[in-house]
């Protein structure tokens, strides 16, 4: 493997306290030398960074890969080179596979998927009851065992307060966290946006912020009474913050995740019935996005995860009630981010690369969201001020379904590395990278 | 074709003021043709239109064919049983398979909010809306508007208070977008269960009580209570429905004046409302049928882009004038 010299980009990475110019030399899949002006060694190949942040590869803890089950909407290799070509240099993929990721064959079968894309890292997170059906526990141990970092039963919540403490205190002992997407499931019923004004005005059934932030709670409380981690998928509301808060003050184990979607646009978007803006948890409120944005900010939430959800055209190319739930996310995420809380003054570059790669990594124990020496070489060298036009038909993706297609944005992956190999390269297609 | 009203009728909400008073104007000299022995103008002749009704209706389809074949125009019905959307195919295949064929307008009636606009954004073709799930049933809002507008001139000032379900009723949201944009107060009173937890910001009155809706209002859209709204536990029982929201005619009575009494149909009588109202000097309900038939055609005339100010000749010869709605 060739020792790559990343020249003359600010480097950026918070796990250093480190925000200057300098090179960044990587050998034997490992950091070698960080800072300052490094000359190549011999068959070197070198990167002109001139203008690009040099930072952490980007962890995404909450994607869809849709294989096995659905390889004609993702597979596993699609998936890993539209996280490569977002910035991102491992995903971590939900288990709402089909047959669900529930035991080690499972999370085995998806490790090696992974391996044989040689992209972004794909780490597996193992549901935590059997079939996701809420009932009897999966094997955490076997699944970790595996390669599985976490579990979930992801989109279907965890309605058993006994089941999530069980799960709770069963995953201290393989020391992962449990993710839960908060939404008391009789309340949510039925409902295809945010309950407010707007879904009263198209006529379509909402889901009020309470059917979260119940949950939202009712998993703090578990989690201080086990002492487990608890870590809340896609947060969507101001009353969610105000709890997350709550529990942090009193030193309980729980971290969270907010999506650039819940960031960046509001309830409006579903005026003209566009399924594009049909999510789980839906879009909700102006107010609900600015007390993220200043979650983000301030640390009540931890990190930012895409919830990439690709779906097939037909799918959503349907009435409303009747199209499913998410949307792609992994090259636009960055961008989102960077126009929507970067530009508009609420985080830097450098909280930008915290929580999108340093504290994912701190948090799942992965490898990578450092460039101190020794690390995994795991680099993401994006342009900040690129500004282009979102076009789905361009995504490395097969999803298309995008609420941001034909938006202008700022900020863009222009050279993702994995293990001292490059993966994306500022539109090129994936080279692939040495397993 | 694009008239005075645009492309579409998806909904009240998207029209003004204006162009609702000229779809209620252009109705005035349509109401005439259903009077005559001989009821049909040539006003659509040659113009083809698919009634897609995906949800059972029998007042909207047959007063909507009323009003295409007064017009002239060649009509075919098209119902979710028995077509291809019994096998599958999706709403947008439907749609472009019935334009492939050179139709000019489709009507459709479908459970989906949001399926009219579905439709609209994906044919050429002139879309109404005859009802989308809980979203809007724009012709149903005009024809009620058009009856109160019989009885009281112009609306602005006027008070009308819709009652029962306002969650589930798209002919309330019609109602209220049409109304408040006319100049009209309008309030609601339901159970709080069957109210929109947002209809604060709608810009209604809200009566919690019928007794007070009843002393406020000058008319009353009382609305259909729909069985399943008790299986799916939004309230008790019709028992109690009746007993606390029911328009009585002893609740009538204690306002000492008249009330004018609308009803979109079907009605549950002896739930929402009592058969000695239904069926009183105040009830309009028989007059909103036969407005339908006139403002589905002024819809159908200004959308197939008619002129408004010839609306009256399109009608051709012996006018009677436009009294066809003072009948008692």
């Amino acid at each position: 493997m060739k020792p790559i010299l990343l020249r003359g980009g600010t480097v950026v990475d918070p796990s250093q306290k480190m925000n200057t110019r300098g090179d960044l030399l990587l050998s034997d899949g490992k950091i070698s030398a960080v800072g300052g002006k490094i000359d190549p060694p011999d068959g070197a190949d070198v990167v002109d960074c001139d203008g690009m942040i040099v930072s952490p590869g980007f962890i995404d803890v909450h994607c869809h890969l849709r294989e096995p089950g659905r390889e004609d909407v993702e597979t596993v290799a699609t998936g890993a080179r539209a996280a490569a070509a977002g910035g991102f240099t491992a995903v971590c993929a939900m288990p709402n596979t089909d047959p669900v990721t529930d035991n080690q064959a499972a999370v085995g079968f998806i490790v090696r998927q992974a391996q044989r894309a040689a992209s972004a890292r794909v780490y597996p997170i193992g549901a935590i009851s059997v079939r996701q059906e809420g009932k009897v526990l999966a094997e955490f141990g076997e699944m970790v065992g595996a390669g599985a970092i976490a579990v979930s039963d992801d989109g279907k919540p965890v309605a058993s307060a006994q089941l999530m403490r069980t799960a709770l205190e069963y995953a201290r002992t393989f020391k992962i966290p449990v993710i839960d997407h908060c939404e008391e499931p009789t309340l949510a019923a039925g409902g295809a946006m945010n309950e407010g004004i707007v879904s009263a005005q198209l006529g379509l059934k909402g889901v009020p912020a309470e059917a979260e932030e119940i949950m939202v709670i009712r998993d703090i409380l578990l989690a201080r009474l086990t002492g487990g981690h608890v870590h809340l998928a896609h947060m969507s509301t101001r009353g969610s913050v105000e709890l997350i808060r709550w529990g942090k003050d009193r030193g309980i184990n729980v971290t969270a995740e907010v999506c650039p979607h819940h960031l960046s646009l509001t309830e409006e978007s579903v005026r003209g019935y566009d399924t594009n803006a049909k999510m789980n948890p839906p879009l909700r409120t102006a107010d609900d996005v600015e007390a993220l944005r200043e979650a983000v900010k301030d640390g009540t939430i931890d990190l930012i995860a895409t919830d990439h959800a690709p779906h097939h055209y037909d799918e959503k190319e349907r009435e409303f009630a009747d199209a499913p739930n998410g949307i792609v996310g992994l090259e636009t995420a960055l961008a989102v981010v960077v126009t929507n809380l970067v530009e508009k003054g609420y985080l830097g570059f450098a909280d930008l690369v915290d929580r999108m790669s340093c504290t994912p990594a701190r948090i799942f124990n992965l490898p990578g969201g450092s460039l101190k020496r020794g690390s995994a070489a795991d680099v993401t060298v994006f342009d900040p001020a690129a500004r282009w036009k979102v076009d789905p038909s361009l995504f490395l993706s097969k999803g298309r379904n995008s609420p941001y297609t034909g938006m202008t944005l700022a900020g863009r992956a222009n050279c993702t590395i994995v293990a001292g190999s490059v993966v994306f390269r500022s539109g090129i297609p994936a080279r692939g990278r040495k397993v | 074709m694009t008239g005075a009203l645009g492309k579409d009728l998806l909904g009240l909400e998207s029209l003004t003021g204006d162009q609702i008073r000229l779809i209620l104007d252009t109705a005035e000299p349509f109401k005439e043709i259903s009077e005559r022995a001989i009821k049909k103008v040539p006003a659509l002749r040659g113009s083809t239109i698919v009634n897609l009704f995906f949800e059972n209706s029998t007042r909207t389809r047959i007063s909507f064919e009323f009003a295409e074949k007064r017009l002239s125009a060649d009509t075919v019905n098209v119902s979710a049983s028995g077509s291809s959307v019994s096998k599958g195919e999706t709403l947008v295949d439907t749609a472009r398979n019935l334009e492939a064929m050179r139709i000019d307008m489709v009507v459709i009636r479908h459970s989906a909010s949001g399926a009219a606009q579905f439709l609209a954004d994906r044919i050429e073709s002139n879309v109404i809306n005859a009802g989308d799930g809980t979203h809007e049933h724009p012709t149903q809002g005009l024809l009620d508007i058009l009856t109160l507008r019989d009885r009281f001139g112009d609306l602005a000032g006027r008070r009308v208070c819709l009652c029962g379900d306002i969650l589930h009723s798209r002919v309330a949201r019609s109602n209220i977008w049409g109304l408040t944009k006319l100049g009209a107060e309008v309030a609601v009173c339901g159970p709080r269960s069957l109210l929109p937890n947002a209809i604060d910001e709608f810009g209604v009155r809200i009566f919690d009580r019928i007794e007070e809706a009843i002393e406020w209002a000058e008319a009353l859209n009382v609305l259909r209570l729909q069985f399943e709204r008790m299986t799916a536990g939004y309230i008790p029982s019709a028992r109690e429905y009746n007993r606390v929201f029911g328009i009585t005619r002893e609740r009538l009575d204690r306002a000492q004046r008249d009330i004018l009494i609308l009803h979109p149909g079907p009605m549950n009588r002896g739930v929402e409302i009592d058969s000695d109202v239904a069926d009183g000097p105040h009830s309009v309900i028989l007059d909103q049928v036969t407005n339908g038939v006139a403002v589905r055609m002024a819809v159908l005339y200004l959308l197939a882009g008619g002129k408004p100010e010839l609306a009256e000749a399109a009608k051709g010869g012996s006018g009677r004038g436009r009294d066809a709605g003072d009948r008692e």
